[in-house]
């Protein structure tokens, strides 16, 4: 009978607290924002931290104790480009909901197209990302098949947690940004029809270039006449839903994703920024030749590209791609990593480990796939780091999250633990248990 | 005479009999780690290694300080160094080979080298279920085409199954014409419709030479360059490497190999080998595999970062390949992927990039390990070659070296400058041409 008292009186207090409340302890905090505390406690109320510090802090009444002895604890990362959810098997027509047909479309969301119960969330996540920037199309690299080909206005980004019943539980920013895919000019591109590269002439391809561009000022222009129009009430004013999604636009409250590779699109893309007076995040970007100073000098924050490319062009140093964010950092450049890509989205950590091997500080190369990522999209008070208010988007591992021989042991997503079981290791119990 | 004694003397220096690396930490896969060791070559192959040996007075010392030291990597599946990759038009293309096409220049090779690649396998496409020959190649940049080919390595052939034969895009191509087979079926029937075919073949040649052998009259089979590599496979004289995704593909293809008599020596990538990987290993395949590729398509849907290890464990020789110039470049960190996916150990892990496809390809008598007698392929790393943080100093072939980052880094500089140069001078040819083009007329390049 004591027996039994006893353990009710410990399980009491455990069915009493929510499930997104508790105090990790005796662990190594790495909070990103600022020094490493060994030996250190997270306290983690109604999903938010609520302390962090040296020793042990107490635990309020009710609240369950994590031992962390041995195991480090980060700050979940963040993709700042994918299309988790949006993508389930590349090839499959039917699976995929990226790449709408037309080339404007800002009233396009990612997320309503976002399927919770994707494989990809939890294989993701089971290699420490808790967040990603689900994109509505394919640009910059990834080669995902949609339906239609490369819009200029591919709709808004979302920024979503990898684990909730819905989307509308998955979202951390429902329009993070506004994806534009700034046209570009390929004088060699791939064809199906005949598997070759085909050439065009570059006059051609600078005419069409030319056409692009001038539409895109057309329809930016278009969008100020409706935001005047609606703003002064006009009489003769009409909704309409494409140029509607664009007025945050053009005040400045949602950024502009520009994807531009290289450097004639970069130049032409802070050009376009400065006289649309938008404020623009670049992605992707692989050749910045003289635009590098320009982009620190207007402080425009950047995606980079995938570090684990190949060169460019053929004379390009071998090491080009796992250089660049270096670069970026000498220059002073504010940038975080996305793995532009959905089946890799969680070899993300290696694209900063591979910086860091040619030349990045290992904090920037960290802070470049957590903090960074939050600041630029503007939720540096919810996420990125371990700070008191964030939510609590953790992962406990037994080392370096960038190495890829670590094991993420357990995760944190709004203070919920959540399992880190998915398809893969569900086969590799099956299989390895085969007879 | 002056001249004459400084050539000899630079050639002497370029081709030192000797070279010693150094204080480096050995990871020689087969016999353990040797701390502080050195590696003593002598006419490209390995002499001596240990933590005692002394350099030979005269020798061109490495010093490996803090460095490490493994055999060169193995890349089972590469379609680096090919001109063309896929014969296309038929399900059988046996008849063509990657030795016909190997282009030396490809920039490729010499990133791949930059990635600690010495050797890899070249493989024909996966459009036919029976596809070309491949050739095994070490990525000497800067020898002609016949200097990249592996000597004496044992000649392959490409096989393909599921989706990539069967063509399950092509319908969705304009101007692509269906073709025999689309399904699964239908590819298991091309490759028994092709054996047995060869098997007619070879009886034929067999007949030829016995009444050759009794001085009977006799008139020779008239070639069938279709056929002769599939008799060699017959033979054990060609390695069939076989492209693969699903279990039941796999199964299938081991039981017609059983039922005609012969080997599968590699299947590649095998995705879904964790399933069968009792019935691989009972067949005595190896396996090289993706450390972690999936979704990309349905029949990579199963895909799990698991299967190079369940398939160690289940007893099948197993090796990480990259069928990418890009993932080619850093396949040591591929292999420590599977000390998280499936626990392997540190020297499990690079196995499966060197003794393992070196064993799959059957020149591990040569390459894929540290030990006296092999070839000198190294590549030294500056930290720990299973770390993320970790990249390629130097690569040897041969004993040669043949990449050295130090002098990537020295040289780039020059390199720029040089390719500056090249589009000064191209503006300027435009700019003199310029007045003698009449307005709005094309430029045109100087005959």
């Amino acid at each position: 009978m004591k027996r039994i008292a006893l353990w009710l009186a410990c399980v009491v207090p455990l069915v009493a607290a929510s499930n997104d409340s508790f105090l990790l302890q005796n662990v190594m905090v790495h909070p990103v924002s600022g020094p490493d505390i060994a030996n250190g406690s997270i306290l983690v109320e109604n999903g938010k931290i609520s302390g962090v510090g040296a020793g042990r802090l107490s635990a309020p009444k009710g609240v369950r104790v994590i031992d962390g002895k041995g195991m480090h604890a980060y700050p979940g990362m963040i993709d700042s480009a994918t299309q988790v959810g949006l993508s389930e098997i590349g090839s499959v027509r039917e699976t995929n909901d990226t790449n709408e047909l037309g080339d404007f479309n800002p009233q396009l969301k990612a997320l309503v197209a976002v399927n919770p119960e994707s494989e990809h969330l939890p294989v993701t996540r089971a290699n420490g990302i808790t967040s990603v920037i689900t994109l509505p199309a394919a640009g910059g690299g990834g080669g995902m098949r949609g339906g239609g080909s490369t819009p200029v206005i591919a709709g808004q980004a979302a920024l979503i947690h990898l684990d909730g019943w819905t989307w509308e539980d998955l979202a951390v920013k429902r329009s993070a940004a506004m994806q534009l895919i700034f046209p570009s000019l390929e004088t060699r591109s791939f064809r199906m029809e005949t598997m070759s590269v085909a050439r065009t002439p570059f006059a051609e391809v600078k005419a069409a270039y030319d056409k692009k561009l001038k539409e895109l000022g057309d329809f930016f222009e278009t969008a100020r006449r409706y935001q005047q129009a609606k703003n002064g009430h006009a009489p003769d004013f009409k909704s309409d839903l494409k140029l509607e999604a664009m007025i945050p636009v053009l005040e400045g409250k949602t950024p502009v994703m520009v994807v531009a590779v290289r450097e004639r699109a970069i130049r032409d893309a802070i050009a376009f920024a400065d006289k649309q007076k938008i404020r623009i995040v670049l992605a992707g970007p692989r050749e910045f030749g003289k635009t590098l100073a320009d982009v620190k000098a207007k402080n425009i924050a950047v995606i980079a590209a995938p570090t684990l490319e190949l060169p460019l062009t053929e004379d390009d140093p071998y090491d080009a791609a796992f250089t660049l964010p270096s670069e970026m950092f000498k220059a002073g450049i504010k940038f975080a990593f996305g793995s532009f890509n959905v089946q890799f989205a969680r070899n993300l950590p290696y694209q900063a480990a591979a910086a860091t091997a040619f030349g990045l500080p290992y904090q920037e190369a960290l802070k470049a796939v957590t903090l960074n990522a939050a600041e630029i999209w503007g939720v540096s008070d919810q996420i990125g780091s371990i700070d008191k208010g964030k939510w609590a988007d953790l992962m406990l591992t037994d080392g370096d999250p960038l190495e890829a021989r670590t094991h993420v042991q357990r995760m944190f997503i709004k203070g919920r633990e959540v399992s880190l079981a998915n398809k893969h290791t569900r086969l590799y119990d099956k299989y390895m248990n085969r007879p | 005479m002056r001249h004459f004694v400084a050539v000899l003397f630079a050639v002497a220096a370029a081709a030192a009999p000797v070279t010693v690396i150094q204080n480096a930490t050995i990871l020689t896969i087969t016999k353990g780690t040797v701390k502080n060791g050195s590696i003593v070559i002598r006419d490209g192959k390995i002499a001596e290694v240990g933590d005692k040996v002394s350099a030979p007075a005269g020798a061109q010392i490495i010093d490996a300080g803090g460095q490490f030291v493994m055999p060169g990597i193995i890349d089972c599946h590469s379609h680096i160094a090919a001109e063309s990759i896929n014969e296309g038009s038929v399900s059988v293309s046996s008849m063509v080979g990657i030795e016909d096409v190997l282009n030396s220049e490809d920039i490729a090779i010499y990133r791949a080298l930059a990635g600690g690649v010495t050797t890899a396998n070249i493989l024909h496409g996966s459009a036919n279920s029976i596809g070309g020959k491949c050739s095994v190649i070490k990525t000497r940049w800067g020898k002609d085409a016949s200097g990249l080919i592996f000597e004496g390595s044992t000649p392959g052939i490409k096989f393909a199954l599921g989706e990539n034969p069967k063509r399950s895009g092509a319908s969705t191509i304009p101007g692509m014409r269906a073709r025999y087979p689309a399904t699964r079926m239908g590819v298991e029937d091309v490759i028994r419709e092709a054996f047995n075919d060869a098997k007619v073949y070879q009886a034929s040649w067999r007949v030829y030479r016995e009444k050759v052998k009794r001085h009977e009259n006799a008139i020779p089979p008239r070639r069938d360059l279709k056929l002769e590599p599939l008799v060699e496979v017959l033979e054990g004289k060609r390695f069939v490497h076989a492209h693969c995704y699903r279990a039941d593909e796999i199964l299938m293809l081991l039981r017609v190999a059983d039922d005609y008599g012969f080997k599968i020596r590699t299947l590649q990538h095998v995705l879904e080998g964790y399933k069968v990987a009792k019935e691989i290993a009972a067949h005595g395949a190896g396996a090289s595999t993706f450390s972690d590729w999936w979704s990309y398509k349905i029949e990579a849907y199963d895909a799990i970062p698991f299967n190079a290890a369940i398939m160690t464990r289940k007893g099948v020789l197993v090796s990480l390949n990259s069928d990418d110039a890009e993932l080619m470049r850093r396949l040591n960190t591929e292999a420590a992927k599977t000390l998280k996916y499936g626990g392997l150990s540190e020297t499990e892990a690079l196995s499966l990039i060197t003794i393992n496809p070196a064993k799959q390809l059957a020149v591990d008598t040569r390459v894929g390990s540290i030990e006296v007698g092999k070839d000198a392929d190294l590549a030294i790393f500056d930290k720990h070659p299973l770390s993320n943080y970790a990249k390629v100093q130097k690569v040897l072939i041969d004993g040669t070296v043949y990449f050295d980052r130090d002098k990537e880094q020295s040289e780039q500089v020059q390199k720029d400058a040089r390719k500056k140069a090249l589009i000064e001078k191209e503006k300027q040819q435009q700019r003199d041409e310029a007045p003698r083009r009449p307005a709005g007329a094309p430029a045109r390049r100087p005959a």
